[in-house]
């Protein structure tokens, strides 16, 4: 077995350094009737170049790009990774590293970090952001757990465009903990969350309201009325944030005045993967710090008085402080958070923006042409980012399926999530979309719709 | 000097920040070919950004360097042995990445259609039975995205299991020698922790649990073999005592590697069952993450399950979210399928035999240390030991040594230290799992290390005690980075 160095020769004599007569002898502390008289029913072992291939062929029963083109989003997106990113997550320093509590011989993945924190900071345009959670959905419930604990309230305040999974999660996390979730309904016709009824269900003993900009349909929300809103019943506002290349051209919800910003990180740098590993954000405002969930690295001085990086405020965390720390979050996404770093720092300002431009305007002309298809119509009128909401002449489940017999993978029938919306699509286009792809799915919607196949 | 550290030149480096110049790109992105709208007919200005400044402005080859350069800074498993007590450092199998980064794996959408996922779905089924036969255990949801939220998914199970008896009951045993993250999932599960102090042989005494047992106690939560690197020889009186009062046995997988192939926990009595893919399993750590840590219950806890389950029907597989009583999900979508895929492909790599052999080379590996280490080092529960083992620094504390130097010298020597001051039953721990993956030469070169940092000890002990020396930094002041905490850049 190549992963096991051991000759029989080296066995014997540590067997004998130890002074054991044979390797059963090691077990002997394991009571007799435990001990498995049998081998585990496992498959036999294969050689490496016979893995490569069991596997290669059951990834080739998956339907992917370029055989496919996606119109998928809906909290999972499709972007460019740039070779540089692949290579740096590649290096077996980083990630064949542990969690840095040696400081000194991990001083590169400290420092990557305490960059990945700054990134944050400054695409949030918050103050302070922790090392990362496990995804953007386990990130929103940890914020609204931190605006628990900072204002001593029960009740958390959800916009129902928050993405059906994370509410799922939020629920979740809030049900052993004697807290509450309300949901703030959307308008219809318009896909954004009520101002009206938000205010409404505002009490003095909400924690936090949770609003997703932009949301799960697409639309982008007014943060700046809810941040005000919330502020006046003493809540806090947090941001969840779905899609973050959409804050190269949209106001960030630091800008609002949010107390926490949360989300998923994936866009940057992170393959879709069937849904992970992901990477969660968090960040907040400075007086916060120490009521913040997850690992924090910091800047600090060594003996002579040089730079270099540690861990920091660990008595938040739950090696130290056990039962009464701020989350039980140890393993974190790191190395999805380093391809994030790279990612952005590839971008800079220029690409950020480039980016969420094509996003903005490949979108921007999907969503025209189908509305101007026959039978087809946009289901919201506010503005969107990369992805919106049609209502289809047919069950989107019987359209998406002609469609994956051209090529295409559809948008996502809404009727899954929300059973009177079965014939409302959730699109999303991206800078992988060409407008030779775009004008295909155009074409077939009109074809498919017109009694044709 | 014993060991194999030797010192080599290190460059240095700043922040990202403070390199590259206003106008320098690193991206290249396609054109836009599609006719383009004016900003403000798409997007009100209200909404719209005017600041990304702050943002790094460089070059590609500039953030190569960069990370090379930092990259370099790191100590990994590739580098040497790194031997971090209930970490399960094992080398990472290069086969793994290759297969994970499949085109078919890698760049499929989770909410795509499940005839297009077939096989994503199937390496799921497949996997998900693997780890139940490994377990002893029914079922396992892939879904948690860490050993933590594994125990946090599983205590909510539990919970919601006893609310369907009537009363979901107040508290959590928690031994005394448990992970941190015990206690803390089950605080955030809404439990009370009680601590179950261990035995003077360092292990779960079955009539102290036997006191504290009563109807109010949900469940125990167990760590076998224990972070002492001992195995919990009364495993089945334990389990068999909080069974009589309806309470259920929670068992912590992160040392599974000492016993796989050789028992299981299903066997001994327990209900639920985390296990670490990142350490077990030999998908990377990735400097703190991604791992993943599937929960396997008994049969009785199925209908809990967080959702979707893969579910196979004639030939077909799919994702079933319609579980009655589930507690619903811990995180979006499926699970880290990536990190399930390196899992995968470890299982089939080794077979029953194979993942039998590492648990022998584990635990063989671990007495070697602790028999050749014994006369150096005082080991407070010396005797036959899993897959880890407990020494502390009560034989250099006379000279000014402490754990922590011992650690740090250990650096300059080329070896990563220990997990230290863990677990907190031992004064001055030092826990070391030196794991399969170490050959004997390799083994006897970190026992030289540890005995010449012994005999420092009593002849020259500020050579420890101001270690490391060959690192790119020394000791660095963490008490400052707590009391005036720098966690940005701000230019």
């Amino acid at each position: 077995m190549r992963f096991i160095p051991h000759t029989p020769e080296d066995i014997a004599a540590m067997l004998k350094a130890i002074g054991l007569p044979d390797l059963e002898a090691l077990f002997a502390d394991v009571p007799a009737a435990l001990r498995l008289k049998r081998e585990l029913n496992l498959p036999t072992a294969v050689s490496e170049p016979e893995i490569i291939s069991h596997l290669q062929a059951m990834s080739q029963r998956n339907g992917h790009c370029p055989d496919y083109s996606l119109f998928l989003g809906a909290g999972a997106y499709h972007h460019f990774v740039p070779s540089v990113v692949e290579e740096i997550i590649s290096r077996e320093e980083f990630y064949t590293a542990y969690t840095p509590y040696q400081a000194e011989l991990s001083q590169g993945t400290l420092q990557a970090t305490f960059e990945y924190q700054t990134l944050i900071c400054q695409l949030t345009a918050m103050e302070v952001a922790n090392a990362s959670m496990y995804d953007g959905a386990s990130a929103v419930a940890e914020a609204a757990l931190m605006s628990s604990r900072v204002l001593q309230r029960k009740r958390i305040l959800a916009s129902s465009a928050l993405h059906p999974d994370y509410l799922m999660v939020l629920r979740t996390y809030l049900k052993d903990l004697g807290m509450e979730l309300e949901l703030i309904p959307w308008i219809d016709g318009e896909g954004t969350t009520s101002i009206r009824e938000a205010e409404q269900l505002l009490g003095q003993n909400v924690a936090a309201l949770i609003l997703q900009s932009p949301n799960f349909f697409g639309c982008l929300e007014e943060g700046d009325t809810f941040a005000k809103m919330a502020h006046a019943k003493g809540a806090f506002l947090i941001a969840a944030v779905v899609e973050p290349t959409s804050l190269g051209l949209l106001k960030a919800p630091g800008e609002w005045g949010a107390d926490i910003v949360s989300g998923e990180g994936q866009s940057f740098g992170n393959p879709l993967n069937f849904g992970g590993p992901y990477l969660g954000f968090f960040a907040t405002r400075e007086k916060f710090i120490r009521q913040m969930p997850g690992r924090l690295v910091g800047r600090t001085i060594d003996l002579q008085g040089r730079p270099g990086f540690v861990l920091a405020l660990a008595t938040r965390e739950q090696h130290i402080r056990r039962e009464k720390a701020t989350s039980n979050i140890c393993t974190n996404e790191a190395l999805c958070a380093l391809a994030a770093t790279v990612h952005l720092c590839l971008l800079g300002p220029r690409g950020l923006r480039e980016l969420a431009l094509l996003n903005l305007q490949k979108s921007g002309y999907a969503k025209e042409k189908i509305a101007g298809l026959s039978g087809f119509r946009l289901s919201f009128s506010a503005p969107t980012y990369n992805e919106f909401v049609v209502r289809m002449p047919e069950p989107v489940e019987e359209i998406n399926r002609k469609l994956r017999e051209r090529g295409i993978i559809g948008g996502l029938d809404l009727g899954r999530f929300f059973p009177e919306m079965s014939d409302c699509c959730l699109f999303c286009v991206t800078e992988m979309n060409s407008r030779e792809e775009i004008d295909r799915l155009l074409e077939s919607l009109g074809e498919l719709t017109q009694g044709g196949n | 000097m014993a060991g194999i550290g030797g010192s080599g030149l290190i460059l240095e480096e700043g922040l990202i920040f403070e390199k590259g110049s206003s106008g320098r790109v690193g991206y290249s992105l396609p054109p836009l070919d599609v006719p383009e709208k004016e900003i403000d007919t798409l997007i009100p200005p209200s909404f719209q950004r005017t600041d990304l400044s702050g943002l790094p402005e460089v070059s590609e080859i500039e953030v190569v360097r960069h990370f090379v350069r930092l990259s370099q800074w790191n100590y990994s498993i590739a580098t040497g042995p790194y031997p971090l007590g209930s970490c399960t450092m094992k080398y990472n199998p290069r086969v793994n990445e290759r297969v994970a980064s499949l085109p078919g794996f890698a760049q499929i959408h989770p909410l795509q259609p499940e005839e297009l996922s077939q096989g994503a779905l199937f390496l799921m089924y497949e996997l998900e039975r693997y780890l139940a036969e490994i377990s002893g255990l029914d079922r396992v949801s892939l879904q948690p995205a860490a050993g933590a939220q594994g125990e946090l998914t599983g205590l909510m199970m539990i919970r919601a299991y006893h609310t369907t008896q009537g009363n979901p009951r107040r508290v959590v045993l928690v031994p005394d020698s448990a992970h941190g993250t015990n206690p803390s999932s089950s605080a955030l599960s809404g439990y009370q922790v009680q601590t179950l102090p261990s035995n003077d042989r360092g292990l779960i005494d079955p009539d102290r649990v036997r006191k504290l047992m009563n109807e109010e106690v949900a469940a125990i939560m167990i760590t076998n073999p224990n972070t002492l690197g001992l195995f919990e020889e009364e495993i089945c009186r334990i389990c068999e005592i909080v069974h009589s009062h309806g309470g259920l046995v929670y068992g912590d997988g992160a040392n599974l590697n000492a016993i796989l192939g050789i028992a299981r926990p299903g066997d001994m009595g327990f209900d639920v069952l985390h296990l670490n893919l990142h350490k077990t399993f030999s998908t990377p750590h990735g400097g703190g993450g991604p791992g993943a840590g599937p929960v396997a219950v008994r049969n009785i806890l199925v209908p809990f399950l967080p959702v979707p389950v893969v579910e196979k029907e004639g030939e077909r597989l799919r994702l079933n979210y319609d579980l009655s009583r589930s507690i619903g999900k811990v995180r979006a979508f499926h699970a880290n399928f990536a990190v399930l895929v390196r899992a995968y492909a470890y299982i089939r790599s080794l077979g029953a035999a194979g993942l039998k052999r590492i648990a022998q080379m584990a635990t063989l590996n671990a007495n070697y240390l602790r028999s050749q280490l014994e006369s150096s080092f005082h080991i407070p529960f010396d005797r036959l030991c899993k897959h880890e083992f407990v020494a502390t620094d009560k034989m250099q504390q006379d000279k000014g040594v402490k754990t922590l130097d011992i650690a740090k010298r250990l650096m300059d020597k080329g070896f990563h230290p220990p997990t230290i001051y863990f677990p907190l039953i031992v004064s001055g721990a030092l826990m070391i799992e030196p794991t399969e993956s170490e050959s004997k030469e390799s083994l006897d070169q970190y026992i030289s290390a540890m005995k010449e940092i012994a005999e420092e000890a009593e002849r020259d002990p500020s050579q420890i005690t101001s270690a490391p020396h060959l690192t790119k930094v020394s000791r660095l002041d963490e008490v400052r980075a707590a009391r005036e905490p720098i966690l940005r850049w701000k230019g």
